[in-house]
């Protein structure tokens, strides 16, 4: 028998304050982030913020600086331009300017490269046009749907554990979330529509580990029926570790996969779920439990079901 | 769970038989085509094969502005008729309008006529000052509706006529909510040829060059009332400039493009490039005859979208119904002007509020990261689980190739479009299907420790995990459901693999595992379980 972790004995409890201190911190990172990304600070995907992608591949390499003039020439001088290394990629990014209504700018704007670098052709890879009442709608039914899960979640621990245990996993589920946002934020990813799918399943995910350690908190107060309730979690947390750990290890060799064979498209995308799982996994062995203790006392009160 | 251990191994082989054959000709061309012709296949999504997709908005608006000031000219005319003098004639609110007549009956007349004439408005009398009153008339909210639901429906037929013209496999064109059309072309290679196509309003009207009127104070603003100012395009053959010359034209058309019967590309003598020759149908060459018959030595202006195209003397009268459209066109603007006037105008302005194309190339290089991204990704968690778990592992590596072919196959069966998030979201359940293995394998281990015997243990091991499997599977799936509510496009492909993928693996991990170790102890009760 391989045994990645043994017989461990940490007092996970013991630890909360240190894991509290660094979850505020998390949390204030998340809580600024999503605050910029409410002003519109942040850097949002066109799918979000409306306006205007294009994805060029020449056949030679080409001048950064040309381009950024031709554009800033035509009035596009807010443009960002981004360049794959090795391939010859342009990626372009033109922001719906908000007094401009419904608008698509991209085939001009490809017609002008066209004509003015006739020595170099073009393929256009993509081309992604948002106006800005679809942005609005796609960023409406992106927090819909975060809020719909965190409240379909919390009823269905709910119903499977009780309140208190749903609103705990619920906690440390947005803190996940959370911590993913601040982190892209302060790195300045670009968060787009996968960026709120990979949120959401973030969001799910975490709850697998969330779920292992409080059946198993579940199972031990009814077993148990000594000491406290601090003691019953800690002990539970160690029994259930290695396998919190190792489910965690493969879907993280999945996405690291991802990560790194999948191709730009899905590079942040694996980024966030990579990053999830790690956090996913923190939060439930840190955040959830100790959450539940504070909330419940340490009284060994069995759980219903 | 089910106790025959013949009839489980049974069900699992019957399944695997069915999803094979299911799944055979989504992965290769190469069988019988009684077979792929028989059975549903994965779809491959825009961002994998490439092509555009277009969220218009339909201009509602401008459809009953179009309408309602249709009835009003029709109305000043009946007005003239009976020798009722119209001052001024206005828009009024939604789909309304008001005529405004010099003092006396005039417009207690005027409303009992335009009554007995327009049964589908509703006339009212409006103020009456010393120098006038007005008569207010509005279409009814029923048929305001009507032009509502038409302008989508007649839409999206429109533009479905168009695409089929242009020639594109499996184009998907669908109403969406009161005033959107989404408009989904897969494999389209000219894009930006497509995207004019759809989004053409292709309102073709004949109208007359009020020559009497000034071009200099239109252009500062003082156009006569029953006039409007267009542009007239011209392209220099040579350069391949375009130049917009003012021209004041008379608002009503004389013939709109409705009459049409057909339309054709034509390369003439003159070095203009290609024109589009038109031929009305019956009702479209009597009018055509009787205007050019009424306007010999007048301009006729040929307007295309508010766009003059050309507007030639007339030189006598035309009596055989066809027409031509000039305007040194390339051979693929004429040819898609000639769809678009053949599939007919669309009843309202779209503007296109999304557009997503992705080229040929990218959808085939993200075919080929994300398969080999799946691959690698999947040999590391077979590995890991061989390495770790040894002959348990093994069998749990065995129930993950079943979970595949099974997630697959019934993607396949669901004709569900596996869109590059999705194979994202294939990679991520391989992650999540060895879970509910690791999970009962830990418990088997823990129940093994407190000296069970094997075969207990197994037993213990599976009931025991079996609800922390559900539970633990559950919130993901609940996730992802929403996800495939909210989600668009690439995402929904998403939440598709990964809610069936978890779904399956409950069955994959729970009954095909189980089956393993339940098959190798009823032969002999296993001594040792290498876990």
């Amino acid at each position: 028998m391989i045994e990645l972790v043994k017989n461990t004995k940490i007092d996970f409890m013991g630890l909360k304050k240190y894991a509290f201190g660094f979850s505020a911190l998390l949390l204030l990172l998340g809580l600024v982030g999503t605050v910029q990304i409410y002003r519109g600070k942040a850097n949002l995907g066109i799918d979000l913020a409306g306006g205007t992608s294009i994805q060029l591949k020449f056949q030679k390499p080409f001048s950064m600086t040309e381009i950024r003039s031709l554009l800033a020439k035509a009035g596009h001088g807010e443009a960002a331009l981004q360049q794959v290394s090795g391939e010859n990629i342009l990626m372009l990014k033109l922001g719906a300017s908000g007094a401009q209504e419904e608008k698509m700018v991209a085939e001009p704007v490809v017609e002008l490269l066209r004509k003015s670098l006739p020595g170099n052709p073009f393929a256009v890879e993509s081309v992604s046009e948002i106006g800005p009442a679809i942005g609005h709608k796609l960023r409406q039914d992106a927090a819909l749907a975060l809020l719909v899960s965190a409240l379909a979640i919390i009823i269905y621990l709910a119903w499977r554990f009780e309140f208190k245990f749903g609103v705990a996993a619920a906690i440390a589920t947005f803190h996940d979330v959370f911590a993913i946002v601040g982190i892209f934020w302060a790195l300045g990813i670009e968060m787009d529509l996968l960026f709120i799918t990979a949120l959401l399943t973030i969001g799910g995910y975490s709850l697998t580990d969330t779920v292992v350690v409080f059946d198993r908190i579940r199972e031990n107060i009814r077993l148990r029926k000594k000491g406290s309730f601090s003691e019953t979690i800690n002990f539970s947390v160690n029994e259930v570790l290695s396998r919190t750990i190792i489910t965690s290890l493969t879907t993280f060799l999945a996405t690291v996969s991802l990560l790194v064979f999948g191709g730009s498209v899905l590079r942040d995308f694996a980024l966030a779920l990579t990053m999830g799982i790690v956090v996913g996994t923190y939060s439930s062995i840190f955040v959830a439990s100790p959450v539940i203790a504070l909330w419940r006392g340490e009284k060994m009160i069995e759980v219903k079901r | 769970m089910w106790k025959s251990i013949t009839g489980r191994i049974t069900l699992i082989v019957v399944l695997a038989a069915v999803s094979i054959v299911i799944l055979v000709p989504s992965l290769t061309d190469r069988v019988p085509a009684g077979w792929k012709d028989r059975v549903p296949k994965i779809n491959l999504g825009l961002d994998l094969q490439g092509g555009v997709f277009l969220r218009l908005a339909v201009d509602l608006e401008k459809a009953i502005e179009n309408t309602s000031m249709r009835y009003a000219d029709d109305a000043r005319a009946v007005c003239r008729e009976k020798s009722l003098p119209v001052l001024a004639l206005q828009k009024a609110g939604e789909g309304g309008f008001s005529l405004r007549f010099p003092p006396g009956d005039f417009a207690s007349r005027a409303q009992v006529t335009l009554k007995e004439e327009f049964p589908s408005l509703e006339v009212s009398l409006g103020e009456v000052k010393p120098d006038g009153a007005t008569v207010i008339a509005r279409m009814k909210p029923a048929e305001i509706q009507a032009i509502r639901t038409n302008a989508v429906v007649q839409g999206v037929e429109t533009i479905r006529n168009r695409i089929d013209q242009f020639g594109v496999r499996e184009p998907q064109i669908v109403a969406e909510g009161d005033d959107r059309i989404v408009v989904q072309l897969p494999g389209v290679k000219d894009q930006q040829r497509a995207i004019e196509l759809v989004g053409k309003t292709a309102l073709l009207e004949f109208k007359l060059v009020d020559d009497g009127a000034s071009v200099d104070e239109a252009l500062k603003g003082n156009v006569p009332e029953e006039d409007q100012l267009l542009y007239q395009r011209s392209v220099d053959p040579q350069s391949g400039r375009v130049t917009k010359t003012p021209m004041v034209v008379k608002k009503r058309p004389l013939l709109t493009g409705d009459t049409i019967k057909t339309a054709k590309v034509n390369f003439g003598n003159q070095a203009g490039g290609a024109h589009v020759s038109l031929s009305f149908d019956t009702r479209g060459a009597k009018i055509f005859d009787r205007v050019t018959a009424e306007n010999v030595k007048r301009r006729l202006a040929i307007v295309l979208d508010d766009t003059i195209y050309s507007a030639p003397v007339i030189q006598e009268r035309i009596s055989g119904g066809e027409a031509q459209i000039t305007g040194n066109f390339t051979p693929e603007e004429a040819s898609d002007l000639a769809i678009v006037l053949r599939a007919g105008s669309l009843p309202a302005p779209v503007k296109v509020i999304q557009n997503v194309s992705i080229g040929p190339s990218l959808g085939l290089d993200s075919i080929q990261k994300g398969v080999r991204a799946t691959l690698i990704g999947a040999v590391l968690v077979v590995a890991f689980m061989g390495f770790y778990y040894r002959f348990a592992g093994m069998v749990a590596d065995f129930a993950l190739v079943f979970n595949m072919l099974f997630l697959l196959s019934g993607m396949a069966a669901f004709s569900a479009t596996l869109t590059l998030p999705g194979i994202a979201g294939i990679i991520l359940a391989i992650g999540m299907a060895v879970d509910s293995n690791v999970l009962i394998f830990e418990r088997i281990r823990e129940e093994i420790r407190s000296k069970k015997s094997v075969r207990a243990a197994i037993d213990a091991g599976y009931d025991k995990a079996f609800f922390t499997v559900v539970d633990s599977h559950v919130t993901t799936l609940i996730t992802a459901l929403i996800l495939f509510q909210f989600g668009t496009g690439p995402i929904k492909g998403f939440a598709v693999s990964l809610s069936m993928g978890v779904a399956i693996n409950l069955f994959t991990a729970l009954v095909c595992t189980r089956v393993v170790f339940d098959y190798l102890n009823a032969k002999k009760p296993m001594k040792a379980l290498s876990i």
